[in-house]
């Protein structure tokens, strides 16, 4: 019984390697965050180790004896409690300072991080919704600014400025390879720099709850070398292709005609609602629902058949396609490379 | 067992109230309800079993209030105070004020501006449109009404509304049995 509790006190540890590890390091303000960590665990627990040490020796001192209200210590012993008492202040100030001074360079730190060196920043605005992420990346080109959801790409080394807004409930951007958590509030808006130090793929999860599906609002993070990342921004900036197989057009006409785009953007196409996830290039993501599924035709088909049976209550409504509807909408999204 | 613990454990009973809950259908109803033959007996009678689903869910509402704003409803009728559109929040109702009324002025459109949103909305959400809808004039029970809007807002919160009767468009109350 003792064993088996001991064994599940193991569990939290597997939090600290992977995709979603807040002690990797792999970002420079993530990496900043842990040393700062690191720095007041140790004094912290100093502090505490000794606290519960002096608890321990005044507790076994006397060896359990009453004493003696009238038994008087006497003059020595007196001296030597305040020398004692002068050296353990001394030594919480010392800590103190300590703490507070690697506090204040480790936020300067980290704020000249956000400061590329050559002027070279990357843009991002993120809005959150119940239950997924919509990203907006910005050039200053404008005819370059491209719109993708629940994936976001980072060139390694370039710093990213991210704008964070919300346009439902508090929601908060996490990912913890990089750095720590910054809330999404309605009406307002809030930011947060990235400075990814290695190529990678990591996990973003929401960290506020926010309702129903709250857990599965997650975000597939892949830092990239430059070279990657400016093919990856070519490609979504591209609008979509033009079906050429006869079952994907089929999906085309239903898809621009009914229900899909009066929520969902296409670009390119006739499809331009903006209150759901941006398609044009679906098919080329990671996962589908903000990683509710891997990506693929087999979770695409239970995605569109019956999205409330796969995420309840998500915003996605159950429309009741026939089966060849739904095949040729799937051939059709499965083309939004 | 004393008298005290005997009231305690009464009291106790009274948290199974909070098992009660609302129940929400994410998927709506299932579709061969509204098939032809379904049509025709709902457009004789004008009772379709469906508004019990939406009209006092607040669930529903809300769902309601998150399309109005989605769909652009704001942009003829303003958050209910009506522009170029009709004002939906008075007990003015041109095509009628039940929920089988405005999930038909939904789906089908009407003359003058009113675009169709039938296979552009799913019935589900036309329905849960139309309980908002009715919800601006406080036409559904009060508990289940919203007591803040999304939207800036200079009127009193919907839960201090009176309850409008529903006129038609001269301003008389339709005769006949009106819920």
């Amino acid at each position: 019984m003792r064993r088996a509790a001991l064994l599940l006190l193991l569990l939290p540890l597997a939090g600290c390697d992977g995709i979603q590890s807040m002690t990797g390091g792999d970002g420079a303000q993530g990496a900043e965050f842990n040393s700062l960590f690191t720095l007041f665990m140790v004094v912290t627990g100093v502090v505490y180790i000794l606290v519960i040490a002096f608890l321990i020796a005044a507790l076994l001192r006397r060896g359990g004896k009453r004493t003696d209200v009238r038994d008087d210590p006497g003059e020595g012993h007196e001296r030597g409690l305040t020398t004692a008492l002068v050296v353990w202040t001394a030594f919480i100030a010392l800590g103190l300072t300590v703490l507070t001074l690697a506090s204040y360079f480790t936020d300067r730190s980290m704020a000249a991080a956000a400061v590329p060196a050559n002027g070279e920043v990357l843009n991002i605005e993120i809005t959150a919704n119940q239950w997924w992420w919509d990203i907006r990346y910005h050039s200053p080109t404008h005819t370059e600014t491209i719109r993708t959801a629940n994936e976001l790409h980072l060139p390694v080394g370039i710093p990213a400025h991210i704008q964070l807004r919300s346009t439902d409930v508090i929601h908060s951007f996490w990912v913890p390879n990089l750095a720590g958590k910054q809330d999404l509030i309605p009406g307002r808006l809030n930011d947060i720099d990235l400075l990814p130090r290695r190529t990678g793929l990591f996990r973003g999860q929401c960290a506020e709850f926010c309702g129903a599906q709250h857990a599965h609002m997650a975000l597939d993070v892949t830092v990239e070398s430059r070279d990657a990342f400016r093919a990856w921004w070519r490609q979504q900036a591209e609008p979509a292709k033009t079906p050429t197989t006869p079952l994907a057009m089929a999906g085309y006409n239903y898809v621009m005609q009914r229900e899909c785009s009066v929520c969902h953007n296409i670009s390119g196409t006739g499809a331009t609602g903006q209150v759901a996830p941006d398609l044009t290039h679906v098919a080329s993501r990671k996962s589908l629902a903000a990683g509710t599924l891997p990506m693929g035709r087999g979770q695409l088909y239970a995605w569109i058949a019956d999205p409330q049976g796969v995420k309840p209550g998500n915003n996605m409504p159950y429309i009741g396609l026939e089966p060849q509807e739904l095949h040729a909408v799937v051939a059709y999204l499965e083309t939004l490379k | 067992m004393s008298s005290r613990s005997r009231a305690s454990l009464a009291l106790l009973v009274l948290v199974l109230a909070g098992c009660d809950r609302e129940e929400r259908n994410a998927r709506g109803a299932p579709l061969p309800e509204t098939g032809p033959a379904q049509q025709a007996a709902l457009a004789a009678t004008h009772s379709d079993p469906r508004a019990k689903q939406y009209e006092n869910v607040s669930f529903q509402i809300s769902q309601g209030q998150r399309l109005y704003s989605w769909m652009n409803c704001v942009g003829c009728h303003a958050h209910g105070g009506g522009g170029m559109g009709p004002p939906l929040m008075d007990e003015k109702w041109r095509y009628g004020g039940r929920m089988e009324d405005i999930v038909a002025t939904i789906q089908k459109g009407r003359p003058n501006g009113m675009p169709a949103f039938e296979h552009k909305l799913t019935e589900q959400q036309a329905w849960q449109l139309a309980a908002y809808v009715r919800s601006l004039s406080a036409q559904p029970r009060q508990d289940v009404l919203s007591g803040r809007a999304d939207e800036m807002s200079n009127t009193e919160p919907q839960t201090l509304d009176e309850r409008k009767p529903v006129k038609d468009a001269a301003g008389s109350e339709p005769k006949g049995p009106v819920k």
